[in-house]
């Protein structure tokens, strides 16, 4: 899967965690631009991009994804 | 909704939960509200989210009070002004194992673990206490999962030492409790972990990174087991089954296979399939669900099919037999109406996805489970919970028996030309008195329940009611009726309040059983004798309208109160004088002297 393609799959992740249709991510979409990515969403947000991608993030990296650039970066290798 | 209806995809629920809530919310159904609070040793905005999607699935609209991270404890014990303020009217306390942190060491003896036990238990113990003395509302109280980890393996569950062994004890000490106390509900988590998978159920990162417990893709279905406890403490249980034949309760189909060519018995692998399932319905049959049929079959095939000896289901089982080849919904719609219950009380069985689908389009508020193999018949339904049991009341096990008096009753009737004298031929008795323990899950039920005959809809908890019983500033009634046909038991409940010499009418309500038997003349004559010994010399009742209330709407009028005002709304209120003189209106029912 091209960073691309992961990118795209992240933003319908992100619109249905959201409920929000007009989100369009770029690689630093953060916190800071969705108003509801608070602690609790982020928990709901990690669970449905594992399962999106079928993929397990480690307790380290899970914390500490701050933006859709990182989180595509975690993910690309994860599948690599 | 679909996608809340069990088997459910908790991913795709976890996923999409804000849009599915915003679809909820807007489409225009009437919901109860609830406040609710949820008292945990873990993290539990996962929790009162999943919970917020599954009661508005079924029909509550949950207000909710979280505590603070693992503060369940210290929320009940101590003065907490703002648990007090919220007036919870049910409170969860969600614990896993993880919060058990009194654990045998491998060197005590016997009586040590005994003393930690006890330990952890009345822990516990005092704080359903507080709340019960406190708020006095229904607590839920999950048990304790198998451990993750089993430090010695398989002894781990006889030694006891082990982990495994002290959790089994414990969930027996509170069962227990269970059993002695009317308004504690046990939420089952043991089944639902071990059922989900205990290890998917207990992933650890889920605790170290976010401290839930337990892991949130097992959220939802602990969400929906606690919703389906709460609906049926609030009365919105389902009660009948409308079930197909044809590949449903026998495999194969009787009209063109024959009555001896269906798979039912234990022959074969199907029939034994089908065999376990009739024995499933047989079994909630006696807890007080009514078993109907809807299927498209000559009557005589139909009955030719349940007649057959190995057949565990008799027709005289089911209070309705529709075979016929009417849609089916309009067959579901008659089976309620002679039933005399909503069609958003049924669950209606079909192998056939057409007919499954024709019905959940026509009966929107019907419950049509998704079953996609007939081996999937009893789980299915089991975990739908459609008919969770929280109190079981006497009124429950004999259902059946009432309903079928019901419908002779029906047919008694057309015999008379003056509907008196068919009241008369009844032979009705009545006993009218104080709300008394024996009574009280079944007064709570209709309570929670009643809709229509039903002049200020207030829903109370059977703790509630229990208080008001033993307050001396109110008068409580219920009225049981008896006729030649059976005991329908507690019919009408009546309570209200004191001021001076008036008295306020805070509920009065009847089921529908009881409609059009003069029983409300009755409950009244009970309530003025009543009211005029403790000198009331009026009586205010009060006219609340909901979607389903109109067959009372006029009703104060009828039995001779008169209107006060009325507001923008339809909100009623009436007087009635006692204070000079009152004719007993009741001349058909015998009531038992007090």
């Amino acid at each position: 899967m091209t960073k691309e393609e992961i990118l795209k799959k992240l933003n319908d992740v992100f619109r249905d965690v959201f409920d929000d249709e007009s989100i369009v991510l770029t690689d630093r979409t953060g916190a800071d631009d969705i108003d509801d990515w608070d602690s609790l969403a982020h928990i709901s947000l990690i669970a449905a991009i594992e399962n999106e991608f079928g993929i397990r993030f480690d307790i380290k990296t899970a914390l500490h994804l701050k933006t859709a650039g990182e989180i595509v970066t975690a993910i690309e290798s994860l599948l690599a | 909704m679909e996608i809340l209806q069990y088997p459910f995809d908790s991913q795709l629920i976890l996923r999409m939960k804000k849009k599915i809530r915003r679809e909820l919310l807007a489409d225009g159904s009437s919901r109860i509200k609830k406040k609710i609070a949820i008292l945990g040793g873990s993290t539990t905005a996962g929790i009162r989210d999943m919970l917020d999607l599954f009661l508005l699935h079924q029909g509550i609209e949950a207000e909710f009070y979280e505590s603070e991270y693992n503060r369940y404890w210290q929320d009940v014990m101590f003065e907490n002004p703002r648990l007090a303020d919220f007036h919870p009217e049910v409170i969860i306390i969600h614990t896993t194992t993880r919060n058990l942190n009194i654990l045998p060491d491998l060197t005590d003896d016997s009586e040590t673990i005994e003393r930690k036990l006890n330990e952890v238990y009345e822990t516990y113990r005092m704080m359903w206490d507080k709340i019960s003395d406190t708020y006095h509302c229904p607590v839920i109280q999950n048990n304790f999962e198998r451990p993750w980890y089993r430090l010695m393996g398989n002894r781990d569950v006889s030694d006891e030492h082990g982990m495994s062994s002290f959790v089994a004890r414990l969930n027996g000490k509170i069962y227990e409790y269970a059993r002695d106390h009317h308004n504690f509900f046990i939420n089952d988590i043991d089944f639902l972990s071990s059922s989900f998978g205990l290890q998917k159920w207990n992933d650890p990162s889920y605790w170290y990174m976010y401290k839930c417990a337990p892991a949130l893709p097992a959220v939802p279905e602990l969400a929906f087991n606690l919703s389906n406890i709460i609906k049926s403490i609030y009365g919105k249980n389902k009660k009948a089954l409308v079930l197909d034949l044809d590949n449903t309760l026998w495999g194969g189909i009787v009209g063109e296979d024959g009555a001896d060519r269906i798979e039912i018995g234990q022959e074969t692998a199907g029939g034994q399939l089908y065999t376990e399932f009739q024995t499933y319905l047989k079994a909630q049959k006696a807890l007080g669900t009514l078993l109907t049929i809807d299927s498209k079959n000559d009557m005589e095939n139909a009955l030719a099919g349940l007649n057959r000896p190995d057949s565990v289901l008799k027709p005289e089982d089911f209070l309705i037999i529709k075979a016929n080849w009417e849609p089916k919904d309009q067959n579901l719609k008659e089976i309620a109406k002679e039933l005399n219950i909503g069609t958003d009380a049924l669950v209606f069985v079909d192998d056939n996805p057409a007919e499954r689908h024709i019905v959940r389009s026509q009966l929107p508020d019907a419950a049509v489970p998704e079953i996609e193999r007939p081996e999937d018949l009893i789980t299915t339904l089991d975990r739908s919970g459609f008919f969770e049991v929280t109190n079981i009341s006497e009124d429950d096990i004999q259902r059946n028996e009432m309903y079928k008096a019901n419908i002779e009753r029906a047919r008694q009737q057309t015999q008379f030309t003056d509907y008196r004298d068919y009241l008369l031929s009844l032979e009705m008795k009545a006993e009218i008195k104080p709300f008394s323990s024996r009574y009280m899950s079944r007064i709570a039920q209709l309570t929670n329940k009643s809709n229509q005959f039903n002049l200020t809809t207030r829903r109370c908890s059977e703790a509630e009611l229990t208080q008001i019983a033993g307050d001396p500033e109110y008068i409580t009634l219920y009225g049981t009726l008896t006729d030649r046909f059976g005991d329908n038991g507690v019919v009408s409940v009546v309570f209200g309040h004191k001021a001076e010499d008036v008295f306020h009418i805070d509920l009065w309500l009847m089921s529908c059983r009881a409609l059009k038997r003069d029983m409300e003349y009755a409950m009244l004559d009970e309530l003025v004798s009543r009211c005029r010994s403790e000198k009331i010399g009026i009586l205010k009742g009060y006219y609340y309208p909901t979607k389903k209330n109109k067959m009372v709407l006029d009703f104060y009028e009828k039995i001779g109160f008169v209107k006060v005002s009325e507001d923008d709304e339809g909100n009623t209120v009436w007087e009635l004088d006692i204070s000079k003189s009152y004719e007993r209106k009741n001349t058909v029912i015998t009531v038992e002297e007090a």
